[in-house]
């Protein structure tokens, strides 16, 4: 039997020829990303190291370390940018030259900035200290996200041990409606397998749908494979691919396509034309029902942001449902990396956003961790592009979040209601 | 560290997530024993006064879920608990556990979770694979065996100390 994309990435970064789910190797990593949350924790992790006696003079390859900083930031308070200035110190210290520092040039949220910047390729492995680390992997490369011991590990060893996953395959058939984007697919598979379905192992997309997607959307289905505890979402490179990889860097990859007679552990079919604009209700992810179930339900406020829903194909879909009207209830729109706020400035898409009546605001995790910059208070409800509705997630514990896709999202800001975009 | 004797504290709820263990405005946070008074908060306000050293957690499947912060096998850790038993972990707060030497994540049967009570003690026997719940008669029950190199990393005390 052959090897799917995931165990082929992981048996060329092993050395071995063949791995096979469950077995347990130590693969070679190329790149590994820290923020200004997981960064302080990796520096800690050397710290109390030392107070072991353990001191670690360099790490392994500064080349290939990249650092963001967007959860707090602008700094939210003293801590905040105490710790921006302790993993600069760091980063200055360590020879990192990849820091995308708020202010300074392009700058934004690590999993946007991974594939706007061209920053991870086909074929790598790539590990970062964040959960959604999975999102990197609609490039064809093995993404995971690790904590901060890992992380640490990492960055002394070059390497990291990982149990080879099982490959679930998602085929998605047929054709997308219109007004139904990624985020409805993801959140209906989800809603499908739990959120823990898929824990442990691999999630692969492919099919038709998939075949023609652009990257952008094939991001959000990857973001949010993490939300149904996936160690890594992953798409075989195509011409997609690497037209998009070449547009944002000159290195050269090797995009590794898995066997024919790749073997998953099991397949689920779906049928696009099927897929109706949908919600994940509070307080999960997997709470997922169409939009016109629950089209009544007032909101207080509506977020388009963070990895999951502001990339420029995001703020385009929202753009053309705001057009020349006005919102009824408080929207924010946080583009993902500057880079893209540029183009949507350039693309008339934040005129638009401001003339219905939005609030436009930096780059930044912001209220997607319920960490500042506009957080949600007691029985807040908020309709958001964003990847978790947990209890207190974005704000106070018994504020409700409802995960959309950014049409959803602006369609709902129009009515103050739970909207489908086709009803507006 | 072969064997393990305290107090278990039950939260008989699945997915448990680290957004509940330690809240996203303490990710800034980087002292351990700060992050130890805020464990639970999201579930239990008085968490932590519950806890003594070396205590453990009986909770619902998938615990662990959501963000990767190493901020909540710390808290947890540093709050008292040595072991937490589940049906299932999320994977990073598996690994996160393992490999930071903090606590160590013990896999049981699903109906495990109704035969044992809040406040039981428990004696776990990581060489025989089990628990004896010493206040119900002694009653055994099976944990799920560590796989050979996640039981090298939990003997070394943590991944730095495993593969010098
Ligand atoms: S935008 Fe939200 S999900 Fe994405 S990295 Fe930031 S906090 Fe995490």
């Amino acid at each position: 039997m052959g090897m799917t994309i995931t165990e082929k990435i992981l048996s060329h970064a092993s050395g071995y020829n063949k791995v096979s789910p469950d077995d347990i190797v130590f693969a070679d990593v190329d790149k590994v990303m820290i923020h200004d949350v997981s960064g302080p924790g990796v520096i800690k992790v050397f710290k109390e190291l030392e107070k072991k006696g353990k001191y670690i003079e360099n790490i392994w390859d500064p080349d290939r370390v990249w650092i963001a900083e967007d959860h707090f930031v602008p700094a939210a308070d003293k801590i905040s940018a105490d710790n921006v200035i302790q993993l600069t110190k760091w980063a200055q210290k360590n020879g990192i030259r990849k820091h995308f520092k708020y202010g300074l040039g392009q700058y934004g949220i690590c999993h946007t900035l991974s594939h706007e910047e061209g920053l991870i390729l086909p074929g790598e492995v790539y590990v970062g200290g964040d959960s959604h680390t999975n999102t990197t992997g609609a490039l064809g490369a093995f993404a995971a996200g690790l904590g901060h011991t890992d992380i640490a590990y990492v960055l002394t060893h070059g390497k990291i041990w990982f149990k080879v996953p099982e490959t679930l395959l998602f085929k998605i058939n047929g054709k997308k409606p219109l007004n139904v984007m990624a985020k409805d697919i993801i959140l209906n598979i989800i809603s499908d397998i739990g959120t823990d379905g898929a824990n442990y192992k691999a999630m692969q997309f492919a099919g038709k749908v998939i075949d023609e997607m652009e990257m952008e959307e094939r991001l959000t289905l990857t973001n949010m494979t993490t939300e149904a505890g996936a160690k890594n979402g992953i798409i075989e490179p195509d011409n997609i691919t690497t037209e998009y990889v070449k547009q944002r860097t000159e290195s050269n990859f090797n995009a590794i396509k898995a066997d024919v007679d790749a073997e998953f552990k099991e397949v689920f079919e779906y049928e696009c034309d099927k897929i109706e604009p949908s919600v994940a209700k509070p307080y999960s992810p997997e709470n997922v029902v169409a939009v016109r179930e629950i089209q009544s339900t007032e909101i207080d406020k509506a977020y388009i942001g963070s990895c999951t829903g502001a990339k420029l194909s995001d703020l385009r879909a929202a753009a053309k449902i705001l057009k020349g009207r006005k919102v009824k209830i408080r929207t924010e729109v946080l583009p993902a990396a500057q880079s893209i706020f540029l183009k949507a400035i350039k693309e008339g898409l934040v005129t638009i956003f401001m003339e219905s009546g939005v609030v436009v605001g930096p780059p930044t995790c912001g209220a997607c961790c319920g960490a500042h910059m506009g957080v949600l208070g007691k029985d807040e409800i908020c309709i958001s592009t964003t990847n978790r509705n947990f209890p207190g997630r974005m704000g106070h514990v018994e504020s409700r979040t409802y995960l959309a896709s950014p049409m959803v999202v602006a369609a709902s800001a129009l009515t103050g209601k739970i909207t489908d975009p086709r009803d507006v | 560290m072969t064997m393990m004797y305290g107090t278990v504290h039950k939260y008989n709820r699945s997915n448990i997530d680290t957004d509940v263990i330690i809240p996203g405005p303490y990710l800034k946070i980087h002292d351990h024993e700060e992050l130890a008074t805020h464990a639970m908060e999201g579930i239990d306000s008085d968490f932590t006064k519950k806890i003594s050293d070396g205590d453990f957690l009986l909770v619902g499947h998938n615990f662990g879920c959501g963000s990767s912060r190493e901020h909540a096998p710390i808290a947890l850790s540093k709050s008292g608990i040595k072991a937490i038993l589940s049906p299932s972990f999320a994977r990073i707060f598996y690994r996160n556990a393992i490999d930071g030497g903090y606590l160590l994540p013990i896999e049981i049967d699903e109906n495990v979770l109704e035969k044992i009570d809040d406040k039981d003690k428990l004696e776990i026997d990581l060489d025989n694979n089990t628990i004896k719940n010493k206040t119900k008669d002694n009653e055994i029950h099976k944990i799920k065996p560590f796989s050979k190199i996640i039981s090298e990393i939990v003997k070394a005390g943590g991944l730095f100390n495993y593969n010098k």
